[in-house]
């Protein structure tokens, strides 16, 4: 999840809990929280957590939209982490960033690059209150491309060289990490220092489309143990919010939070203001609420129901034996829910191996629980039209069909006073030939033609 | 982390945002996008006094900090100063 990649530091006075405990049972008003914007996207990645492509009629308008931003200015929420779908597609994108740095809420955006022209990062790179993140999930095109789809390598690359020439620092490199990538992680680092930028890894979900293609990419038990090294080696540097905190039960806590925040210090508002749980967990049963109802976000925070349990005492469940629960928590409750594990076990990457079993011993994979409202393109990812596997061209058989002797007309181009000619002549109790070919009629101003 | 000195003078940074929670507050800095937090409201009760007091320990008696505690409260303005979450006075408009 997109949680609070700041790095958190302590200062030191008396302190009878950790942070993590406070935590744990929420706070007034969340640290961050994820907005996506809208479900529109130019892109149709294969592990796209939102099923995104296409645009929701009922995504909030722009007023609406200033309204979750005045709430959110009350509530004093430091950051949003606005995403999508491709949020730079909004037609009013700038304007709602403009207006949540006016108003003290801080902005991070994620986007493939697809809009960072220039000139927009000359003035993204003039705003200290808004930051961009850049997804890039392949060090090399061919690893990024076979995910995201073809090109969107060349334009991430880009978007970050605008902004690096704009000036920009510290933008994020936002990789997610998979089986085809986690070779890669030195090289996200070389890419990421090329631009000035700092690598953020994040881990696959089996959200949205991701649940489609998680059993290929999600990293095996070795690459996960391959992670977790090079994070305890590269973690000061690199941001990973609360993606891994499933790995500290390796041994070592790795840097981030290691909790799961999920209605305690974030949340998603979703592109028509459904309030979920997580970023990762769209689906009714982490449905929260909506903006759109009375009392607006600020109730849905501090009310729902649902929050409330999620903020209550956990229960370890099957894992409350493990030596390691109190480090790992039990890990994602997406990850679970999503791969039809109960909430209260372990989470499918477990690596004391957990995991594995209970996935084999689950229910038939029919029943795994679905996203909720799918937003993708209809031909996703779009059908090849050129190439081996394309469809080539649409063959199409011309002939004249037998029964028309000539071309089909309306009745209008007959006689603009066809439909009363009709009339007047059935009135008269004519009987008009079907038989005379239209081109025969069509000097005579009678009868409307019947075409077959 | 070193103490900051009794004797000098400080501001919360200006690009620090402060939310005031149960345990004690949250700082979420602007400039460099780190998140801190306070552990007590005491701390918090200090931070908020030093742009005014005419020293860091001022701001600490003030809020009520024991003699004994002083230590404590000047260690965790160092920490706060070297996260630049509070700044020198007189730089304060220049730290970025």
């Amino acid at each position: 999840m997109t949680l609070t990649d700041a790095p958190v530091q302590a200062a030191p006075p008396p302190a009878p809990k950790r942070l993590v405990d406070h935590f744990e049972l929420g706070l007034d008003a969340p640290i961050c929280l994820t907005w996506e914007l809208t479900y529109a996207c130019n892109l149709s990645c294969v592990h796209c957590l939102s099923s995104s492509g296409r645009r929701d009629p009922r995504e909030l308008s722009t007023e609406e939209c200033k309204a979750v931003i005045d709430e959110l200015e009350r509530m004093q929420v430091f950051y949003v982490n606005i995403g999508g779908g491709e949020p730079t597609v909004r037609s009013d994108f700038w304007e709602l960033v403009d207006y949540a740095t006016a108003h003290h809420v801080g902005v991070k955006f994620s986007t493939n690059g697809v809009k960072i022209t220039p000139e927009v990062a000359e003035r993204l790179a003039a705003n200290d209150y808004v930051d961009v993140q850049v997804s890039l999930d392949g060090a090399t095109p061919d690893v990024n491309d076979h995910v995201r789809g073809p090109g969107s390598y060349d334009t991430a690359v880009r978007a970050m060289r605008n902004l690096r020439d704009a000036g920009m620092r510290n933008f994020k490199l936002s990789v997610v990490c998979t089986r085809q990538n986690i070779s890669q992680l030195d090289d996200f680092k070389a890419i990421a220092d090329e631009y000035g930028a700092q690598l953020r890894l994040t881990r696959l979900r089996p959200s949205g489309r991701g649940a489609d293609v998680w059993d290929e990419l999600h990293p095996t038990a070795d690459q996960q143990r391959e992670l977790y090294d090079w994070l305890v080696a590269h973690g000061e540097d690199v941001l990973t919010g609360d993606s891994f905190f499933h790995l500290s039960a390796y041994g070592q806590a790795l840097p981030g939070l290691n909790l799961c925040g999920a209605g305690r210090v974030v949340c998603l508002i979703d592109p028509i203001g459904d309030v979920y749980a997580c970023p990762f967990a769209i689906h009714d049963e982490f449905l929260a609420g909506n903006v759109r109802e009375v009392g607006g976000f600020q109730q849905v925070w501090r009310e729902s129901e649902l929050f409330g349990r999620l903020r209550s005492p956990q229960s370890g469940g099957a894992c409350s034996s493990c030596q390691f629960y109190d480090t790992c928590k039990g890990g994602c409750m997406a990850a679970k829910f999503f791969t039809g594990l109960p909430l209260d076990g372990p989470d499918p990457e477990c690596v004391q191996g957990y995991g594995e079993q209970a996935l084999e011993q689950r229910a038939a994979a029919a029943d795994l629980p679905k996203h909720s409202g799918d937003h993708s393109h209809r031909t996703s990812p779009p059908r090849p039209r050129t190439g081996p596997n394309g469809m080539g061209p649409v063959r199409l058989t011309l002939s004249r069909r037998e029964d028309l002797q000539a071309p089909p007309v309306s009745a209008c181009a007959e006689s603009p006073l066809a439909g009363f000619a009709a009339t007047l002549a059935q009135a008269q109790g004519n009987d008009f030939d079907t038989k005379q070919s239209g081109a025969d009629r069509r000097h005579e101003g009678g009868a409307p033609p019947r075409l077959a | 982390m070193a103490s900051i000195d009794p004797d000098s003078t400080w501001t919360l940074h200006p690009q620090v945002s402060v939310r005031p929670e149960p345990f004690g507050a949250l700082l979420y800095h602007f400039g460099t996008r780190r998140l801190s937090f306070l552990k007590d409201r005491t701390l918090l009760d200090v931070v908020e006094r030093l742009a005014d007091a005419p020293s860091a320990r001022a701001a600490c008696i003030d809020a009520g900090v024991a003699e004994t505690h002083l230590p404590t409260y000047l260690r965790a303005l160092g920490t706060l100063a070297e996260s630049r979450m509070i700044a020198p006075r007189d730089a304060g408009e220049r730290a970025a």
